[in-house]
């Protein structure tokens, strides 16, 4: 905290791809999450516009952060987020009218985002401009892999594809990613319902901190091999587990 | 909170409210700029989108007009209804009408085309907000759902059929999503209905008025000339 201005790139990355997901970790972003992941294409989807408007957000936030004062910072940052969402929206629906065909039910979905907000309020406001986008890259592609995580396994379970019209989105050269896992599958809505985000995000979660708990384990263990004798192993490892 | 080094004017309300102000005009005026630079580019992809949805739900081989040359309004219930007409030795061939429903999130707009006989050519989703993965079943890229209504008419299926099968009719609804097929459903019989009403409006034959206006694509005196007579 003390060196503020020498900003760690790999701290700022393992931040955003693991220990601080904006999923698994914050649990933020839970509307949009639930909403679109009932396949992993559209999750991808998701996941790459927030990815946009995260790193746009974070560029604007952080070269106005001298201009705004601590009292009315939130309505200020809605404002940027809603305008950039809106724009964003815009200039695709025209430009890149494909794919606005298939992304354009995501993307005004953006702003109920609040993992944007987060970013804004405690990264980009605080710091450069470069980290900040950096952040807001890191936060998007951490988002973008959960989402695509979470919409896999729904899918897997709730229609027993995967990928299923993903070229669609990525074009016909990524239609190889589109497979059929279980044939003459009937399908098990539940995981393709909202509630199915929730069950599936449970167990994604339990199975995160599963892995953090291990590692942890794993470093107690180091540690107490180094300076200690074995003996109170067992104890450790109760207590890390249960945390 | 405030730390130490902030100078005192960025205290006061004033500051604060002008600061407020000043972003929200920002973007205001950033919308609408960028609304001017993308409207036009939009309202063209749209136009492109809907010749492309009329060629699905007509096919070229049966008309030897301008689909879009040949758009009429209808008055149904005070809703305009915009109908597109293909004429071939200045016969309808087919007619194809825009419609809207609501959904489950919001409307479905969709688009139909019917051949003389009252048969349904094709259906296409022009736009909707339904739920991925459930409602936007409807749409022809990821379900094969809407073409299930090509060639059924009143005649081959009686009117009380023309619901969903939880709703004891015809027509299938998508497991998980209900609302959705049977907003698709009840505005595609509203379409039908629609033909049946017009239908000699829509079958006479053109006559020299319209050949003209085929070439200047001034459609606003058919428009005047159809309209009074429903209703």
């Amino acid at each position: 905290m003390k060196l503020e201005f020498e900003h760690d790139y790999r701290k700022i990355a393992t931040d955003g791809l693991w220990s601080s997901n904006v999923i698994f970790s914050q649990m933020l972003a839970l509307c949009p999450l639930l909403a679109v992941t009932g396949t992993a294409t559209n999750g991808l989807g998701m996941g790459m516009a927030t990815t946009v408007v995260l790193a746009a957000c974070g560029l604007l936030v952080s070269l106005l952060r001298g201009l705004i004062t601590q009292e009315v910072r939130i309505p200020v940052f809605v404002l940027i987020i809603a305008t950039v969402v809106t724009l964003v929206d815009m200039s695709m629906n025209a430009w890149l009218h494909d794919l606005h065909k298939i992304l354009g039910l995501f993307v005004p979905l953006i702003v109920t985002n609040c993992a944007i907000l987060g970013r804004a309020e405690s990264f980009a406001f605080r710091n450069p401009v470069l980290p900040s986008v950096f952040d807001g890259l890191m936060m998007g592609v951490g988002f973008t892999l959960s989402l695509m995580t979470l919409g896999a396994f729904r899918e897997i379970i709730g229609s027993g594809t995967l990928f299923a019209n993903a070229s669609l989105l990525l074009g016909s050269a990524f239609s190889f990613l589109e497979l059929t896992l279980i044939p003459h599958y009937r399908g098990f809505l539940l995981m393709v319902l909202p509630p199915g985000g929730f069950l599936a995000l449970g167990f994604l979660l339990a199975a995160k901190r599963l892995i953090d708990a291990r590692v942890k384990l794993g470093q107690a263990r180091a540690a107490l091999a180094g300076d200690a004798g074995p003996g109170n192993d067992g104890a450790v490892a109760g207590g890390s587990v249960a945390t | 909170m405030t730390t130490a080094g902030i100078p005192a004017y960025r205290r006061r309300v004033g500051y604060q409210g002008g600061l407020l102000g000043g972003f929200a005009s920002l973007a205001a005026a950033l919308l609408i700029m960028g609304n001017l630079a993308t409207f036009d580019t939009i309202g063209q992809r749209k136009a492109e989108d809907l010749q492309r949805s009329l060629r699905q739900v007509i096919p070229d081989a049966i008309h030897d007009n301008n689909l879009l040359d040949g758009r009429m309004v209808l008055n149904q219930d005070g809703k305009d209804v915009t109908v597109y007409r293909a004429l071939r030795m200045r016969k309808t061939a087919a007619v194809a009408f825009t419609l809207t429903t609501q959904g489950f999130s919001g409307e479905i707009s969709l688009i139909m085309g019917i051949d003389r006989n009252g048969e349904i050519l094709g259906v296409r989703v022009l736009s909707h907000s339904e739920t991925p993965g459930l409602g936007d079943k409807i749409e022809v890229e990821k379900n094969d759902w809407i073409n299930g209504f090509n060639g059924k008419s009143f005649e081959k299926l009686p009117h009380e059929q023309w619901r969903v099968k939880k709703d004891g009719g015809a027509f299938d609804q998508f497991s998980g999503a209900t609302i959705t097929p049977r907003a698709v459903v009840k505005a595609i019989t509203e379409g039908l209905d629609l033909f049946h009403a017009n239908r000699s409006a829509l079958l006479a034959e053109q006559t020299g008025a319209l050949a003209a206006q085929a070439s200047t694509t001034d459609t606003t005196s058919a428009t005047a000339g159809s309209a009074p007579a429903h209703n």
